[in-house]
C-alpha cells in the first residue's frame, strides 16, 4: 500500500491517460469492454485520489519527481535548482483532484446510456479520459509549463467533446468558441511563463516562489497570468464564451468542461498565493479578483433569470457562482499581509470561497444533467415549450429540486454552507459586498424557481404525454452527485475541518510548498 | 456543526424542524374534508367565458418576471447588447482587462 501512495500522484494522471489510448482498440473488439474499462480506470484514480488524500491530510504534502532514484528526491546531487518534471500535491491540489475525478466518474456514467445513439464513440471516451488527464495533470503538476502543457490537453480534448454533436450548428459554434478562446488565453499564459523563466532561469513553481521579487516583468507575468486564467474560468467581463459552449456540449461533459473551468481557478490562486505570496500588492490584487467576483456574481445571475434556454441559463449562474469563489479568496488574498485580519476573517472567507468550489461542483454538475435529461426527453432546450416534467421524471424533478436549493443556498443543503461562511467573513471586510452576495443568492433562488415552475410544473402537455424517466445510468450519474450534495449538508464540519482547512492552509502557507521541492537545499 | 466569531451552524437543528413541519403539515391535511371527490368539487364554477383547456393555463418562461425584467430595462439593454456573440470582441474585453489591470499594477506600485 504505501509504494501504491508513494507512486499514486503519477499514477493518477498516468491511468486515465493510458486508458484514454487503450479505448479505441478495446473498442473494437467489444462496446461493453470498453465502457467497462473507462469507468474502471476511473474509479481506479478515484480510489487512489482517496488514499493520498488520507496520506496528505495525515503527512503533508506530496513531492513525486519523475525520472529520480527517489521520487521524493527533488533536487538532484550537484544542483541547487530543479531540474526534472516534479508533481507537487498538497491539500488545494488533492481537493481538486478529488472534484475532478467525482465528477467525471459521475458524467462518465451518465454518459453511457446518453451517447448510446451517437457515432464516434471511441473518440468520445478517448477525449473524455483526455480532458480527465489534462484537469489531474494541471492540478498535480509543480511546474508552470507542464501547468501550460496540460491546460492545452484539457483545452483540446475540451472544445473537441463541446462540439462533439457536429450535427447541431451551435456545438461546432460553441466548440470553436471554447478553443479559440482557450489558445488566446493559453498562449498569454505561455508568454508569461517565458517572461519568467527569462527572468529566473526557472519553471518550478517553489523554485520561482523561493527567488521570486516585484519588479516591472514579474508585474506584467501577474497581469497576463491572472487574466489568462480568468478568461479560462468564465470570470465577467470574460465569461461570454461559457454559455456559447456549456450549452452545447453533450451532457455529461459539461459538468467536466466546468471542473475544467474551476481547475483554471485553481492556477489563478496556485499563481496569487503560491508563485507571488507575500511578494505580491495583495491588496490590490485581491480587489481585483473581488471586483471580477463581485461583477460575475450579478451579471451571471442577472443575465441567467432572463434566459430561456436551460442550459445557457445554467451557464450563467455557473458564472454567477464562480462569483463567490473569486470574492471569498479575494478577501483572503487580500488580507494576506495582515495576520490579524486573516485570523479573523481571511481565512474563514477562503475557507468559504473554497467549500463552495466542491459544493457548486456536486450542485452544479447536477444541474447541468437534470438541464440535458430535459432536452435529451423533449429534444428542446428552451422553457418556454416545456411543461409539467414532474409527471413525467419524478426522479429528474427531486434531482433538479435538491440541486435548485442548494445552488440558492436553502439551509440545510450544502451551498447554505459555504454561502453563511462568506456572508460573515465578507461582511467583516465590507458589509456592501456581503449585501450583494445576498442578493445575488435572491435572484438565484428566482431563476430556478423560474425553471422549475416554466419545466416541472403545470399540466400533462399533450405532446409530451408519452415521456418516461431517463434510463438507469443516467439516473445513477444524477445519483452519485444527489447523495454528495446530501453527505455535504448533513456532515459541512467534517468537510471544512478535513478537507476545505488543508486546502485553505495550502494557500496561504507559501513557505511549506516553497520547502516541499527547495527543503533540500544546503 | 461550523462555528464562526458570530455564531454557529448545524444542519440537524434545521433537519429536525423541517420533520416537525412536515408533520404538522401532515397532519392538519389529514383533518381535512374525507368526502371530497376529485372531478365533482373540484369543477370550476359556471361563468360566461368558455373554458380553457388544461394546457393553456400553464404559464411559460418567457411570461415569468416580465415586470422586473421591464423595470431594469435600463441595466438589461446595454448589458444584453454587449454579448454579442461574436468571438472578436471575447478577445477585445480581454485584451482590454489584460490592459487594464497592467495600468493598475504599475500605478498602484508608483503611488
Amino acid at each position: 500500500m504505501d509504494t501504491l501512495v508513494t507512486h499514486s500522484p503519477i499514477l493518477i494522471i498516468a491511468i486515465p491517460l493510458l486508458a484514454a489510448f487503450l479505448t479505441p482498440l478495446i473498442g473494437r473488439v467489444s462496446q461493453k469492454a470498453r465502457e467497462a474499462l473507462v469507468i474502471a480506470s476511473l474509479a481506479f484514480a478515484e480510489f487512489l485520489v482517496i488514499i493520498l488524500a488520507k496520506d496528505i491530510y495525515a503527512n503533508g504534502l506530496h513531492v513525486y519527481t519523475l525520472g529520480a532514484s527517489l521520487p521524493e528526491l527533488a533536487i538532484p546531487a550537484g544542483y541547487i535548482v530543479p531540474i526534472r518534471i516534479i508533481l507537487e500535491v498538497d491539500g488545494i491540489s488533492i481537493f481538486m483532484g478529488i472534484i475532478s475525478l467525482t465528477v467525471s466518474l459521475a458524467a462518465a456514467i451518465y454518459s453511457l446510456h446518453f451517447m448510446k445513439e451517437e457515432t464516434g464513440q471511441d473518440r468520445f471516451y478517448t477525449l473524455l479520459l483526455l480532458l480527465v488527464t489534462g484537469m489531474l495533470g494541471f492540478e498535480f503538476t509543480g511546474d508552470l509549463f507542464n501547468m501550460f502543457v496540460f491546460l492545452e490537453i484539457l483545452s483540446i480534448s475540451g472544445a473537441a467533446l463541446a462540439a462533439f454533436r457536429m450535427r447541431f450548428a451551435d456545438a461546432v459554434e460553441g466548440g470553436f468558441k471554447y478553443i479559440v478562446i482557450s489558445a488566446v488565453g493559453a498562449l498569454i499564459i505561455l508568454f508569461a511563463v517565458g517572461l519568467l523563466y527569462a527572468q529566473y532561469n526557472l519553471l518550478n513553481i517553489a523554485a520561482l516562489a523561493d527567488v521570486m521579487q516585484y519588479g516591472t516583468i514579474e508585474k506584467i507575468a501577474l497581469a497576463l497570468l491572472t487574466i489568462g486564467f480568468i478568461m479560462k474560468l468564465a470570470g465577467v467581463p470574460l465569461h461570454m464564451w461559457a454559455p456559447d459552449t456549456y450549452a452545447v456540449a453533450p451532457a455529461g461533459i459539461t459538468p467536466m468542461i466546468y471542473v475544467a473551468s474551476q481547475a483554471c481557478m485553481y492556477g489563478l490562486y496556485r499563481v496569487c498565493f503560491t508563485l507571488y505570496g507575500i511578494t505580491l500588492d495583495q491588496l490590490t490584487v485581491g480587489w481585483i479578483v473581488i471586483i471580477i467576483g463581485v461583477l460575475s456574481m450579478f451579471v451571471g445571475v442577472t443575465m441567467a433569470v432572463i434566459q430561456t434556454d436551460v442550459k445557457r441559463l445554467m451557464a450563467y449562474h455557473a458564472i454567477s457562482q464562480s462569483g463567490y469563489m473569486l470574492l471569498g479568496v479575494g478577501v483572503g488574498l487580500a488580507v494576506l499581509g495582515d495576520p490579524e485580519a486573516l485570523a479573523a476573517y481571511g481565512r474563514q472567507a477562503m475557507n468559504g470561497g473554497i467549500f463552495h468550489i466542491i459544493n457548486n461542483a456536486w450542485y452544479k454538475g447536477l444541474l447541468f444533467l437534470t438541464g440535458e435529461t430535459l432536452f435529451f426527453r423533449l429534444g428542446t432546450r428552451d422553457l418556454n415549450k416545456m411543461g409539467g416534467m414532474g409527471r413525467n421524471m419524478k426522479f429528474t424533478s427531486i434531482a433538479f429540486i435538491i440541486g435548485a436549493l442548494a445552488i440558492s443556498g436553502i439551509p440545510p443543503f450544502n451551498g447554505f454552507t459555504s454561502k453563511w461562511l462568506i456572508y460573515e467573513s465578507v461582511y467583516q471586510f465590507n458589509p456592501i459586498l456581503a449585501v450583494i452576495a445576498m442578493l445575488v443568492s435572491l435572484i438565484t433562488l428566482a431563476s430556478f424557481t423560474k425553471v422549475f415552475q416554466s419545466a416541472f410544473t403545470g399540466p400533462r402537455l399533450p405532446e409530451y404525454k408519452d415521456v418516461k424517466e431517463v434510463p438507469k445510468s443516467m439516473l445513477i450519474g444524477m445519483a452519485i452527485l444527489v447523495a454528495a450534495i446530501i453527505f455535504f449538508s448533513l456532515f459541512p464540519g467534517l468537510i471544512v475541518d478535513h478537507v476545505v482547512s488543508p486546502a485553505t492552509d495550502a494557500l496561504i502557507n507559501q513557505a511549506t510548498y516553497i520547502s516541499g521541492v527547495m527543503g533540500g537545499v544546503p | 456543526m461550523i462555528e464562526s466569531p458570530s455564531g454557529f451552524w448545524g444542519p440537524v437543528a434545521w433537519i429536525i424542524a423541517l420533520i416537525v413541519a412536515l408533520l404538522v403539515a401532515y397532519f392538519i391535511r389529514s383533518r381535512g374534508e374525507k368526502a371530497h371527490k376529485e372531478g365533482v368539487q373540484s369543477e370550476e364554477f359556471l361563468m360566461a367565458n368558455p373554458r380553457l383547456s388544461e394546457e393553456k393555463t400553464h404559464v411559460r418562461a418567457h411570461n415569468i418576471y416580465w415586470g422586473f425584467f421591464e423595470g431594469l430595462k435600463k441595466y438589461y439593454d446595454p448589458t444584453i447588447n454587449t454579448h454579442t456573440g461574436i468571438i472578436n470582441d471575447y478577445v477585445i474585453w480581454f485584451t482590454a482587462l489584460i490592459a487594464t489591470v497592467t495600468i493598475i499594477l504599475f500605478i498602484v506600485g508608483v503611488i
